[in-house]
């Protein structure tokens, strides 16, 4: 819609095809909804299983942008709401509703490479790492995938030294992340395992982390995937205590 | 009923809960599929837990049992949504040995809907909170559980639920929430038949319960709660206001010799947003103890002016700090040290407390380690809450912690609790 199909001889700028990953992974339309289900398997095997509707808006294409999380499994997190104003020049605000307690608390953590839900995704991996964080340098380009090696701005903020990404030539659609540690060893892998076009959107339906380092890996399955459903301003306090039909449903 | 027939009741039941818990152990599709055929047959959503909770004091109190928390209990929560709100039930059969007896629980049973698109009702029995305090509430008049709170029952056992109507109307200059509630609520205090406490002479327990004369006459003990709200930049800003009485019973009725609500007023307001990598907050409250404006009256608490401030920020990836700052000042000093009754304690005019909040996150956040500490500088006491919990499974967890009191005098507000110092165990299966 707003990009020029590019021919193979063609090759961006960088910094474009940054842009446009970013846009294709985290802001497809300008709202949406999944049901999202994460099977977490820790490094001993064990398997614990998250499910959450997730839904989101944006005010800005490519900027600002609202995430409403609401739990429905486990049963000791049922109904919980995580709710996130992700700001791009500034740390984000961060809510969590605990339905029990009737309680709105609001998050102190500003460190985003954090455990989003004890899963092996990170809060980063599901609202996006902003790509002003790191300095990005297209290493290859091969007849399927631009790949970038990205260098973070401020290393000390960060668990790992750079990451290579992987994207798709066609869809500008992110399908590998290698996460390299301190010591230069590769110890995280992110993927893609599942593409499907939803509405005109490339729309990941199923991702995979791996930690290699202690075993251990989150497989995210995303289904009921919507876009531009018309969602209101249901980022506030009243829909914590209250959740938003679409939520529930 | 004979003590010993109430005794067999509560063993059969706590037995029966382990015996369902180990029935849904062994098969652990039961539930879950208790679960979906409530959802498939009568589109209705049902969650809920069992769980055993055994604590102890650490040393011998002459006034109570050495038990402080032994229970077995099983909670329900059902809602369904129909075409005009949702309908919620939520409530707990406890099996209890330290009061010898089995009793019902209604948390909560209220309907909610929206009668307009500015405005969200609540009505029926209810949980609320609002307010910015970390376990500190200035604003927050709804009712609590201490006796919970300081035996160790899991934290949504603070909040005691309210009978309430509770009308909230949302615009883009500011939110309202009116809630109120026909017959007065109050919290649950410590009123020695589990817990011993500071009697006003001495400390005392089962032996010596505190009594009370309830307030129970229907829309004439009534109280009501308000908010006026609204973020401005990231900054949550709300003023409060409180009409009713003093949630625990601060007068007392020398006549009778029993405690008696007196009534109420409070104003006040607070304020929340980002600060230096964190979240500050600061709230401010008046206490208008309007049955003895002067202060001058004995047997009735004086106004007061409360004051927090917090803050809280993650010390390191996983590890979150907080510290509060909380004052209680009372007004008309001069006259409450001058109708003092002989003999009685003399307050101090200011009560200053610290807080302290360490969280730490373990094992993919399935341990969790938290610390609380409240700290009197002035009355030279202070209450620690150590706490470990583990998700041993998406249905399984099991907790241990401790509630551990200590101060110079025993009339001061953690240190009357002393003799109550406890640790405790229990484990729950959610489903």
């Amino acid at each position: 819609m707003w990009a020029p199909v590019i021919s193979a001889e063609e090759i961006p700028e960088v910094e474009e095809i940054v842009d446009r990953a970013n846009k294709t992974a985290y802001y497809a339309g300008d709202d949406g909804k999944a049901s999202v289900t994460m099977t977490i398997t820790d490094s001993q095997g064990r398997v614990r299983a998250r499910e959450f509707i997730i839904l989101r808006k944006d005010i800005k294409d490519g900027g600002a942008q609202n995430f409403y999380v609401y739990f429905k499994k486990p049963a000791d997190v049922r109904k919980m709401v995580f709710m996130v104003h992700k700001k791009i020049e500034e740390d984000d605000d961060r809510w969590l509703y605990l339905p029990a307690l009737d309680l709105v608390k609001r998050i102190a953590a500003s460190d985003k490479r954090t455990s989003f839900v004890g899963s092996h995704f990170l809060y980063e991996d599901v609202s996006g790492r902003s790509v002003l964080d790191d300095v990005h340098t297209l290493v290859e380009t091969d007849d399927r995938h631009f790949v970038l090696d990205n260098v973070p701005r401020d290393p000390s903020v960060v668990e790992f030294s750079s990451y290579k990404i992987w994207i798709d030539r066609k869809t500008f659609m992110p399908m590998k992340a290698e996460y390299l540690d301190k010591d230069k060893r590769l110890y995280r892998v992110v993927e893609a395992l599942e593409v499907k076009d939803i509405q005109g959107h490339p729309t990941v339906v199923k991702s995979r982390v791996r930690d290699l380092i202690n075993g251990g890996e989150t497989v995210s399955e995303f289904s009921d995937v919507s876009y531009d459903i018309g969602l209101g301003d249901i980022f506030t306090e009243r829909y914590l205590r209250r959740a938003p039909s679409e939520a529930r449903r | 009923m004979t003590a010993f027939r109430c005794r067999i009741i509560v063993i059969l039941t706590v037995a029966g809960v382990f015996a369902v818990s180990g029935a849904v152990t062994v098969n652990n599709t039961f539930a879950s599929d208790l679960s979906d055929w409530m959802y498939d047959r009568y589109e209705s959503e049902l969650f809920g837990f069992m769980e055993a909770r055994q604590g102890w004091r650490l040393q011998d109190d002459p006034h109570e049992e050495d038990e402080t928390i032994s229970e077995a209990r099983f909670q329900l929560d059902l809602s369904k949504e129909f075409d005009w709100g949702i309908g919620r039930f939520k409530g707990d059969l406890v099996g209890d040995r330290i009061l010898d007896e089995v009793r019902g629980e209604l948390r909560e049973l209220n309907i909610s809907f929206s009668p307009a698109k500015f405005m969200d009702v609540k009505a029926g029995r209810q949980i609320q909170t609002w307010g910015t305090g970390d376990l500190l509430f200035i604003n927050d008049l709804f009712p609590k559980d201490w006796e919970s709170f300081f035996t160790g029952r899991d934290d949504e056992y603070l909040k005691a639920p309210s009978d309430s109507i509770r009308t909230s109307f949302f615009s883009d200059a500011v939110n309202l929430d009116i809630s109120y509630s026909p017959l007065f609520n109050g919290s649950n205090y410590i009123d020695g038949s589990r817990l011993s406490y500071w009697n006003g002479a001495r400390i005392a327990g089962r032996e010596d319960r505190f009594r009370d004369d309830e307030r129970n006459r229907f829309l004439r003990d009534d109280e009501i709660s308000m908010r006026i709200s609204k973020t401005i930049e990231g900054i949550e800003l709300a003023l409060y206001g409180y009409n009713g009485f003093w949630q625990t019973p601060e007068g007392l009725d020398p006549d009778t010799g029993k405690g008696i609500y007196p009534r109420l007023r409070t104003v006040g307001g607070s304020a929340r947003g980002p600060m230096l990598g964190g979240i500050g907050y600061a709230e401010a409250g008046y206490y208008d103890s309007h049955q003895d404006r002067d202060g001058s009256d004995p047997f009735i608490r004086n106004s007061e002016v409360r004051f927090l401030a917090g803050y809280e920020r993650e010390l390191d990836r996983n590890l979150t700090g907080g510290l509060q700052y909380y004052l209680e000042w009372m007004l008309d000093y001069s006259e409450y040290e001058s109708s003092l009754l002989p003999g009685a304690v003399r307050k101090d005019e200011e009560r200053h407390v610290l807080t302290l909040r360490l969280t730490r996150l373990m094992m993919n956040q399935n341990l969790k380690v938290s610390l609380f500490v409240y700290y009197s500088p002035s009355d030279q006491d202070a209450y620690f809450r150590p706490k470990i919990h583990y998700k041993v499974s998406d249905r399984w967890s099991i907790e241990t912690g401790g509630n551990i009191f200590t101060g110079k005098d025993d009339h001061t507000f953690f240190a009357q609790f002393e003799d109550n110092t406890n640790a405790y165990a229990g484990a729950r299966y959610s489903f």
